[in-house]
This record gives structure tokens, sequence and C-alpha cells, in this order.
């Protein structure tokens, strides 16, 4: 457990909770990343403020790095593995109508059971398969 | 405003997915991977998130509408049916093969990594199949 860090995943974790509050309390909508930037490219209605939250995801990581010296993060290599695995991330989330933002923050958040289920099934699937393989 | 508060959102929440380094695919496959040497950093950031979401969310829907829209959109479905189910467990399967969920993936991209931009070029494929063969319910 010697790379646990729970203060900067508290603090994380409230940014987080943070941003999806501001856009429900602002517009009314929830915060979910997979639905929000999958119909900013397939949808015409409502695209602006999509690409608007999109560019807002793009930049913070650039923020935090300009602001802290020591940021910095591993990223996968391209392989079949990791192409397969964006593959099975896009059509689960599209068919089960929300990721971890969406469900596991903003539909637990507000007591959804089909959230609460969903969450349940994806992590318990996603430590099946990265404890396995 | 509207555009403003949506890209202020976007900011806040992958400022978040930085510094909790759940940007970092390796420290989220360590939560995920019980065999190894496990990291229970997002539990944490997950019961952070929803602490600030859930308590935040009850005050704001005592009010009738959103500071800048008319209404609250929350989802139509309330009940479970097999498009979730089986959707869930197909980006668990994804999820736990790469430790990217979108918003990581998404954020990851200014650091230009070809692995990253793979995974999220397939992941776009991904959300277009499931948009032309939607599941049965």
């Amino acid at each position: 457990m010697e790379n646990f860090t729970p203060l900067s995943a508290l603090i994380g974790g409230s940014f987080i909770g943070l941003g999806a509050l501001l856009l429900m309390a602002a517009l009314g909508k929830i915060a979910g990343i997979s639905g929000i930037s999958s119909r900013a490219i397939f949808e015409r209605e409502g695209r602006s403020w999509r690409l608007a939250f999109v560019a807002g995801l793009l930049i913070g990581p650039v923020a935090v790095g300009l602001l802290l010296s020591d940021f910095s993060f591993s990223t996968p290599e391209f392989t079949l593995r990791t192409v397969v695995a964006g593959l099975l991330v896009g059509l689960g989330t599209a068919w089960g109508s929300g990721c971890t933002s969406g469900h596991g923050v903003c539909g637990i958040g507000r007591f959804s059971t089909r959230s609460i289920l969903a969450t349940l099934v994806f992590m318990a699937v996603g430590v099946f398969v990265a404890s396995l393989f | 405003m509207h555009l403003l508060i949506a890209f202020l959102a976007g900011f806040l929440m992958s400022v978040g997915i930085a510094v909790s380094k759940m940007i970092d695919p390796a420290k989220v496959v360590a939560f995920l991977d019980l065999t190894g040497n496990w990291d229970p950093s997002l539990a944490l950031v997950m019961a952070a998130a929803l602490a600030v979401y859930s308590i935040g969310f009850r005050l704001i829907r005592q009010k009738a509408a959103p500071i800048l829209a008319e209404k609250f959109e929350l989802p139509l479905l309330t009940k479970p049916d097999k498009p979730l189910l089986i959707g869930a467990a197909i980006f668990g399967l994804g999820w736990g093969l790469a430790g990217y969920c979108p918003g990581p993936a998404i954020s990851a991209l200014s650091a230009g990594s070809i692995g990253t931009l793979g995974f999220v070029i397939a992941m776009i494929a991904g959300w277009y199949l499931a948009r032309k063969w939607p599941l049965p319910h």
C-alpha cells in the first residue's frame, strides 16, 4: 500500500464533485463525460456547450502541470490491448448510458437504482479483469 | 455564459482527475488489481466526489430550476434493463484491460501519447457503433 495517496485523492475527488455540481446547479445537466463527449461529436443540438465542456477537460491537466512542478503521469503503449480496451469502453458506456462520472458520481450521488447497479457491475468486472490479466 | 460554465465544469473535473492521479492508468489498475500492490486511492476519490455531489445535489434540488436554465434534465429511465447491465459489463472489461475510463483518457490527450490517442479514437468508434446498433431492451 506504499502507493496510497489519500490526501491528493480526497482533494482531486472534491474537484470532480464540484465540477459536476456546477453543471447541475447552473445548467441542470448531468456531468456524464461519456454522454457529453459522444453527443458533442455525433449530435448537432447542444453541441456548443458540450464542446466547451470537452475543451475544459482537455485543458485542466495542462493547468495542473503549470502549477505543480512535480506533476507527471504514465500513458499506455499503442498496442492491440489498448485499442480493444478503447473500443469496449466506447461500446459499453454508450449501451450502458454512462461511465464512472455519470453513473459513479452523478447517478449514485442522487441515489439512482440504475446507476448504483451499473457501477457495481463495471467495478466488479473491472476488478476481475485487472486482477486476472 | 452557458459556454463558460460548461468549460469551467469540464475544467474542474479534469483538474480533479489530474490531482487525484486518476489520469494515470497505472494508478487505476493498481486499485482494480487486487492481486498486486493494492492502492486504495481511487476509493477515496469516489468517496470525496460522491460526498460533495450528493450533499450539493440535495441542496440544488430544493430550487425550482437551475440558475441559467429552465429545468433540471434528469434521466427518464429509472428501472434497470438489459442494455444498462450488458453495457456496464463491457465497459468494465475495457476499463480493467487499460485502466482508462472516458474522463481520464480524454484529459490525458494533452500529454501527446499515441497510446492515449489510439484509445480515444477506438472509444469514439465504439460510441459510433453502439449508436448505430442499439441493444434491444
